[in-house]
């Protein structure tokens, strides 16, 4: 929806995205030497989603952006 | 369909009350934090659109100002609860890929037909609710019996949902019931009643974000250890060489050749022609969504892009269940248990887990900290989500339908958003009441699921002949409604009564409880439509002058043939129909 000066929903999904994949990212580094006891631990499954995550949420977050004056 | 998913989640209610010996999932600091996150994340967005929301049109219709995508997100994500994922992926874990009839043939149809047929008249219209519709097409008594049983069965569900949800995060996470159900329903009570359904539409897209984000891993990961689908397919055979749990057409030809005891009458008939046309189209919870779209154009859009996502659904909610039944099991082996053989083992102090936990079950064997914490975030989201869907939905009916039209008919519009609000807590309120009533009446969750079930297919036949025939009257609308819904509670108490007539219901004595619900859906529909048409041919027609804008022929749809051909709806419904057709072919 589109009303004068209100911030875009895509904008809150962007930052959340961001704040999950620095979080996950983050989270998946730190198990790259003290992996955790799942299945296939060796893909490092944190990691990759992490990134992907943090990727969509700048997308998101850059593109979506409040601006001045709208 | 959340009915029929937590119909069929038979976990027992009481398995894990009084003390759950061990948690499936530990969560880590990480983990925990992702979650608190997201429950500040959402009580933002509800305090940040609170601004927003000054009329009754901003607090119960989202303004109608919604983009064809956010509407059609929040219409599948309203119908996307936590509930809806565990129950299906235990469905899928229970009775294989036949399942994702239920996001399919039980979907994608009736989908379509509501963006091409029906939305027009919802939308033209110009009616805030579907009681709304038949009160504008049939007269008050069709409104009044359409909007008290939903607003009644819609906040009772929504503790039952609750209540459903309170259970899962005590076997799954060792949380406190209580501390769960206060925690949840009051986080979105305030949402909701800070933004009403414009918050409540822009967290259900975020949290459909979330689900996805969520959930995906859980298969993307587990085929990766199958060995790809064929690789999964190919251990299911060779742990259950007798019994068919990958084919989704073949083994319906009759009631005994698949694990649900159903043919494919009883999907393509009660299933897919009745009770998914009945849900999608008229329950209001997510048709609400769709008017809320800012034109007739993105109205018709949101169910489309609502479907187009609704058929890859089964990839991280069946895909997990089949999962199970390759990787958790061993040959002639379930790992997982029915919810009764769980409860019975409990009670001797022997712990087993039952199919609805295959979902968490999963999700632990693949997912570490920080993962862990969004799938458990997912889960949340999908809760919060179908409650907040309840929630609204009640609080437009019961203010336009209930107290304006029968209580106070000329107060201000401010006067109703201030109800609306104090609606949102009062049915938060009602639905916490009815998930302690759960906590101490487990059956009341079995009768509460059949009954809400009873309005859905009648409420079609009736929604559907006063759009489509425009010699339906108002008595031949209330008497069908009435009847069709008599009928089915009296199909469901014939075979409570005596179990040997669900033969008789569902035309066959190997028939199982799915089939009984899908052919009973099939007669109600029928009984409603012989009435509406018995009592519409003896009864007084309206002129067409007072049906303009509500039946065909009467109502002028306007053209969108000067669009390109790549910017109508009825192009993307045939792209959708295309596809829909292909997967049932490659997974005949």
């Amino acid at each position: 929806m589109h009303r004068p000066g209100m911030i875009s929903i895509w904008f809150f999904i962007g930052l959340l995205l961001l704040a999950y994949g620095i979080l996950i990212l983050g989270s998946g580094i730190y198990e790259w030497n003290h992996p955790p006891t799942v299945v296939l631990a060796e893909l490092h499954a944190a990691v990759w989603w992490g990134i992907l995550l943090t990727v969509l949420g700048l997308i998101y977050t850059l593109k979506f952006k409040p601006r001045r004056g709208n | 369909m959340l009915v029929q998913a937590i119909t069929e989640f038979c976990w027992a209610p009481a398995l894990f009350l009084e003390a759950a010996p061990q948690r499936l999932l530990h969560l880590s600091s990480v983990d925990i934090a992702i979650v608190a996150i997201y429950f500040l994340a959402v009580l933002g967005i509800g305090f940040y659109l609170k601004s927003y929301t000054k009329t009754g049109e901003d607090f119960f219709m989202a303004g109608r100002e919604m983009t064809a995508w956010v509407a059609g997100l929040s219409f599948l994500a309203a119908n996307l609860g936590s509930l809806e994922l565990m129950g299906w992926a235990g469905n899928a874990y229970q009775y294989g890929i036949l399942a994702a009839h239920w996001y399919w043939v039980g979907a994608i149809p009736a989908m379509l037909f509501l963006a091409i047929v029906m939305i027009p008249f919802y939308y033209i219209s110009k009616t805030h609710s579907v009681p709304g519709y038949l009160k504008l097409r049939f007269g008050e008594p069709a409104r009044a019996l359409s909007a008290i049983s939903f607003g009644f069965m819609t906040v009772l569900m929504s503790g039952i949902n609750m209540y459903a949800m309170a259970v899962v995060l005590k076997v799954v996470l060792g949380w406190d019931i209580y501390f769960s159900i206060w925690v949840s329903s009051v986080t979105v009570a305030l949402y909701v009643t800070l933004g009403g359904l414009l918050s409540a539409i822009f967290n259900e897209v975020l949290q459909f974000v979330l689900i996805w984000l969520g959930a995906l891993l859980i298969s993307i990961i587990g085929l990766i250890e199958a060995g790809g689908w064929s690789g999964m397919v190919a251990r299911i055979h060779t742990n259950f060489p007798s019994q068919d749990f990958t084919h989704l057409w073949s083994t319906l030809g009759s009631f005994q050749d698949n694990p649900m005891g159903i043919n494919w009458v009883g999907i393509v008939f009660g299933l897919g022609a009745v009770i998914s046309m009945g849900y999608w189209t008229t329950d209001f919870l997510v048709v609400q969504r769709v008017i809320s779209a800012k034109d007739l154009r993105s109205a018709k859009l949101a169910p489309l892009i609502g479907a187009a996502f609704k058929m890859c659904v089964p990839f991280i909610v069946i895909l997990p269940g089949l999962l199970g039944l390759a990787m958790l099991d061993t040959p002639g082996h379930h790992f997982l248990v029915a919810g009764d053989v769980a409860t019975a083992a409990l009670e001797k102090g022997q712990v087993l887990h039952s199919y609805d936990e295959v979902l968490p079950i999963m999700l632990a064997r693949y997912c570490g900290p920080g993962l862990m914490g969004l799938g458990i975030t997912a889960l949340i989201a999908g809760f919060m989500s179908g409650m907040a869907g309840n929630v609204s939905a009640f609080a437009t009916v019961w203010t336009y339908d209930i107290y304006r039209a029968m209580i106070r008919k000329d107060a201000t519009d401010q006067h109703y958003v201030t109800m609306g609000r104090w609606c949102t807590i009062g049915g938060v309120l009602v639905s916490i009441g009815t998930a302690y009533l759960a906590l101490h009446s487990h059956s009341i969750m079995d009768y509460v699921q059949e009954l809400f079930s009873f309005f859905i297919a009648p409420l079609f036949g009736t929604v559907l002949l006063g759009m489509l025939w425009k010699r339906a009257t108002g008595p031949g609308g209330f008497w069908g409604l009435l009847a069709g819904t008599g009928s089915a509670i009296g199909m469901w108490a014939w075979v409570k009564s005596t179990p040997s007539a669900i033969q008789y219901i569902a035309l066959s004595p190997y028939a199982k409880p799915m089939a009984e619900n899908m052919f009973r859906a099939l007669w109600s529909a029928i009984v409603c439509v012989l009435v509406t048409v018995g009592v519409s041919l003896v009864t007084r027609p309206r002129p067409d002058s007072e049906l303009v804008g509500l039946v065909y022929g009467c109502t002028e749809i306007p053209s969108e043939g000067h669009l390109p051909l790549w910017q109508r709806p009825i192009f993307w419904a045939g792209v959708i129909s295309a596809v829909f057709v292909v997967i049932q072919i490659i997974f005949w």
